[in-house]
């Protein structure tokens, strides 16, 4: 059986690709990919923690698909946001998005 | 009605008729003039039945109409008024009476009611015309109705109820009331005329010189009542009173008190009855309408000021025991002596034919001030009441005259010409028949025309007094005054009514109505009749024909009857000498003269009054305004009192600033006020750089403040 340390590693991957993701795409839609990946990567912890505890308790499960629609709400908000903002704005770069600086 | 009750009411129709005008009918001329007509009536018909009742009873003297009652309590004792109707005061209320009567009767012809309103009179102004077409078409211009009709009749009835309060007053303080009174009605109706600026200064002049009188006599009123308790003739004037009076010393000049008391109230009689040094408000006073002359200067108020010495006779003659004057007496005599002359020098060069009679008026008060100073009782009061009567008379005539010019000028129209003035007349017997023998019958009782006038009796009275009780230099004086006063007369009548008109207006002067020469008619009856009443008992040939009723009645005012004179000739030939004389010279010097520069008295020194006006805004008025204007108002107002002033000013001023410039504006407004909201302002400037507004930057800043924080967390609290 595969150790568990593969799993983590692999989610810290994910999570850093999707850091890395969040903190450098200038394209806001990439950025909320970005934080998908990151909360992918939870997920993957998740499971893995639930498959190597104690089977009977769900919660590692249930808690990812938490999680997945969370997610998917996230996602239906920010992309509606991210359109409002390129019909205002007709950009949807991030770091032109600076209203509130003085 | 008893006499007391009667004598009480005596005073009030004339106030009541005032009030009435002023109040509700001052709208109506015809109503106004009634009232103050019909209640002038009244109280004549008053003082005409107490007179009589007077008259008719026995031993008068010793119980006259007496009744006061208590008015102002005064710890113990009470200030008592009440009305006092003695010998004297009757045969002054008669005369009163008629005069006001005359005067009221006269003034409705005077202001020409029954007129139409002038085309551009106004109130404040004499009438000055009113033009009328007549049934031909033709244009006239007549003589308009006074603007100030009503007003003037309630004017006089208050100044009537002030005389009639002071004739029937016992007492000195409702005497003093009624003299107020007067003094204000004098000043109303002689600057009646208010938008004349003459007037309104002669008004003013004649109140503010009386009321230097009338304080003295306010000091003399006080002093009298602290040293007696009361002010009530009748319990002044008992023995011991009188003689305590007259014995204590008050300190002053080494007179009595009952003398400094005197003097006192004299000057108030100096200040009223236009006395030397006081006289000069009186010529001016000719400003007003004349039947306000006659009022002031014949009837009431320059006689109140005689009554008022008559009244205080006994305190004057408290330690006189018959011969040697006292100190009160003498001052007295030589005022009225001196004054008697010095006025009738003036009025020998004035050609205003008012001015005249008033410097007459002043002189023939001198006359009685003099018979008074020299113990000469009935003569002062017999030449007060037949002055009273021809002088009104003659007042009343020269308005007359003024009225009949006025009448002239309207007809040419030319109003340069002033119907006062001598000079412009001429001629006047034939125009104005009525007025010249009236006003004839007045100027020769004034001059003392032997046996037939009334002012030759009472002058002659005064003359004889002098001489008989040996007053050398009164008589003299006297003699010499009376025979300027019989010159300044005829030449008066002279240039008034003889020869020709000198002017048109002259030519075209008319009689005046009715209702003015009906008062000239009567009082002339008086100027003549008056003086038989008090023919002297042992006068040659007419002596005790008529018994002397006058020295009887009236002497029973005083507790000692006085005695009857012994006749001489001397002054009864000095009498006769002055008068005819007089009379004589003035007609003389005057029936062939046309022009004022013919007139050879015309000196400049006594054109000018002895320049008294002039002396007298030289050392009164002058530095009366210095003191005021510079003195008070500049060095010690703008420069004592707004220099102290001005010192605070700067002193606050430079505090202020102090506080300001060292304290609020460096403490509070900048390091307090300025300084926190500039701090908090670096602070914010400061830290605005890291607000970029990226949300990147900020997830990595806060990424990295993770990893220090879960460093230091982990290895330094956890390792």
């Amino acid at each position: 059986m595969i150790p568990l340390s593969w799993y983590l590693i692999l989610a810290a991957g994910l999570f850093s690709v999707g850091l890395f993701g969040v903190l450098a795409r200038r394209n806001a839609v990439a950025i909320l990919l970005g934080v998908e990946l990151m909360l992918n990567a939870v997920n993957i912890n998740l499971v893995a923690f639930w498959r190597y505890g104690d089977i009977s308790m769900m919660a590692g499960q249930v808690f990812t698909i938490i999680v997945f629609a969370v997610a998917a709400a996230e996602v239906a908000v920010g992309l509606a946001l991210v359109i409002s903002v390129y019909r205002r704005r007709n950009t949807v770069v991030a770091e032109e998005l600076d209203l509130l600086k003085w | 009605m008893t006499t007391e009750t009667l004598i009480w009411l005596i005073p009030l129709p004339p106030l009541v008729a005032f009030a009435l005008i002023v109040l509700f009918t001052n709208k109506n001329k015809a109503l106004s003039h009634s009232i103050a007509v019909g209640a002038a009536f009244l109280s004549w018909l008053g003082a005409m039945i107490v007179f009589f009742r007077a008259v008719t009873t026995e031993h008068f003297g010793e119980h006259p109409f007496h009744s006061s009652i208590n008015w102002l309590p005064t710890g113990e004792t009470w200030l008592k008024v009440g009305v006092l109707i003695d010998p004297t005061s009757a045969a002054v209320l008669f005369f009163v009476a008629w005069t006001i009567l005359m005067i009221f009767l006269y003034s409705v012809g005077y202001h020409n009611f029954g007129q139409p309103a002038g085309d551009h009179d106004h109130k404040g102004l004499p009438p000055h015309g009113a033009t009328v077409t007549d049934a031909h078409g033709h244009k006239h211009t007549v003589l308009s109705v006074e603007p100030m009709y009503s007003r003037f009749f309630a004017f006089i009835g208050l100044f009537a109820f002030g005389m009639y309060t002071l004739v029937v007053s016992d007492n000195l303080l409702t005497l003093f009331v009624g003299w107020e009174i007067m003094g204000l009605c004098s000043y109303l109706l002689i600057g009646f005329w208010f938008a004349k600026p003459s007037a309104r200064a002669a008004g003013i002049k004649a109140f503010m010189t009386t009321r230097i009188g009338d304080v003295f006599m306010l000091l003399g009123i006080a002093f009298l009542y602290s040293a007696t308790g009361t002010l009530t003739f009748r319990e002044i004037f008992t023995e011991e009173t009188l003689h305590v009076l007259g014995t204590v010393p008050s300190g002053v000049f080494g007179l009595s008190a009952a003398g400094l008391i005197s003097i006192l109230l004299f000057i108030g009689t100096v200040g009223k009855s236009a006395q030397f040094p006081l006289h000069v408000w009186l010529p001016d006073a000719m400003e007003g309408p004349t039947p306000v002359s006659a009022m002031i200067h014949a009837a009431t108020m320059v006689s109140a000021g005689v009554y008022a010495v008559i009244r205080m006779f006994p305190l004057l003659t408290a330690d006189f025991h018959g011969h040697e004057l006292t100190t009160a007496m003498s001052v007295v005599a030589f005022i009225g002596a001196f004054t008697a002359i010095f006025a009738a020098t003036i009025a020998v060069a004035q050609n205003d034919i008012k001015r005249v009679l008033a410097y007459s008026t002043i002189s023939q008060l001198g006359f009685m001030i003099a018979a008074l100073g020299i113990g000469a009782y009935v003569a002062a009061v017999f030449h007060l009441i037949t002055h009273a009567f021809f002088k009104a008379l003659l007042f009343l005539g020269s308005g007359s005259v003024i009225h009949g010019m006025e009448h002239g000028v309207l007809h040419t129209g030319n109003h340069s010409v002033d119907p006062q003035d001598m000079y412009n007349m001429g001629g006047l017997r034939k125009k104005m028949p009525i007025t010249f023998w009236t006003f004839l019958i007045g100027g020769f009782a004034l001059s003392g025309f032997p046996i037939l006038t009334a002012g030759f009796w009472s002058k002659d009275e005064i003359l004889a007094d002098a001489f008989g009780h040996g007053h050398w230099a009164v008589f003299l004086t006297l003699a010499l005054a009376a025979f300027l006063t019989a010159f300044y007369t005829m030449r008066q009548i002279t240039l008034t009514f003889l020869g020709e008109p000198r002017t048109k207006e002259a030519e075209h002067a008319h009689e005046t109505p009715w209702t003015m020469t009906t008062p000239l008619v009567i009082l002339s009856f008086f100027a003549i009749t008056y003086g038989w009443v008090g023919i002297p008992e042992h006068f040659p040939l007419l002596g005790g024909i008529v018994p002397n009723w006058f020295h009887e009645f009236v002497g029973g005012t005083l507790a000692e009857h006085p005695e009857a004179l012994e006749f001489s000739w001397i002054p009864l030939l000095t009498s006769l000498g002055v008068a005819l004389g007089g009379l004589f010279f003035g007609w003389l010097a005057y029936r062939n003269v046309t022009a004022v520069e013919q007139d050879k008295l015309q000196f400049p020194v006594l054109k000018n009054k002895y320049y008294f006006d002039e002396a007298y805004d030289f050392l009164f008025i002058k530095p009366a305004f210095w003191l005021s204007e510079v003195f008070v108002s500049k060095w010690m107002d703008k420069g004592l009192i707004d220099g102290i002033l001005h010192i605070f000013g700067p002193i606050t001023g430079g505090v202020g600033f102090a506080i300001r410039n060292y304290f609020d504006v460096p403490i509070v407004n900048e390091f307090l006020g300025d300084g926190s909201a500039n701090s908090v302002y670096a602070l914010g400037k400061n830290l605005r750089p890291i607000q970029t507004g990226r949300i990147q930057q900020y997830l990595i800043l806060s990424m990295v403040v993770l990893f220090v924080v879960g460093g230091l967390v982990y290895f330094l609290l956890l390792a």
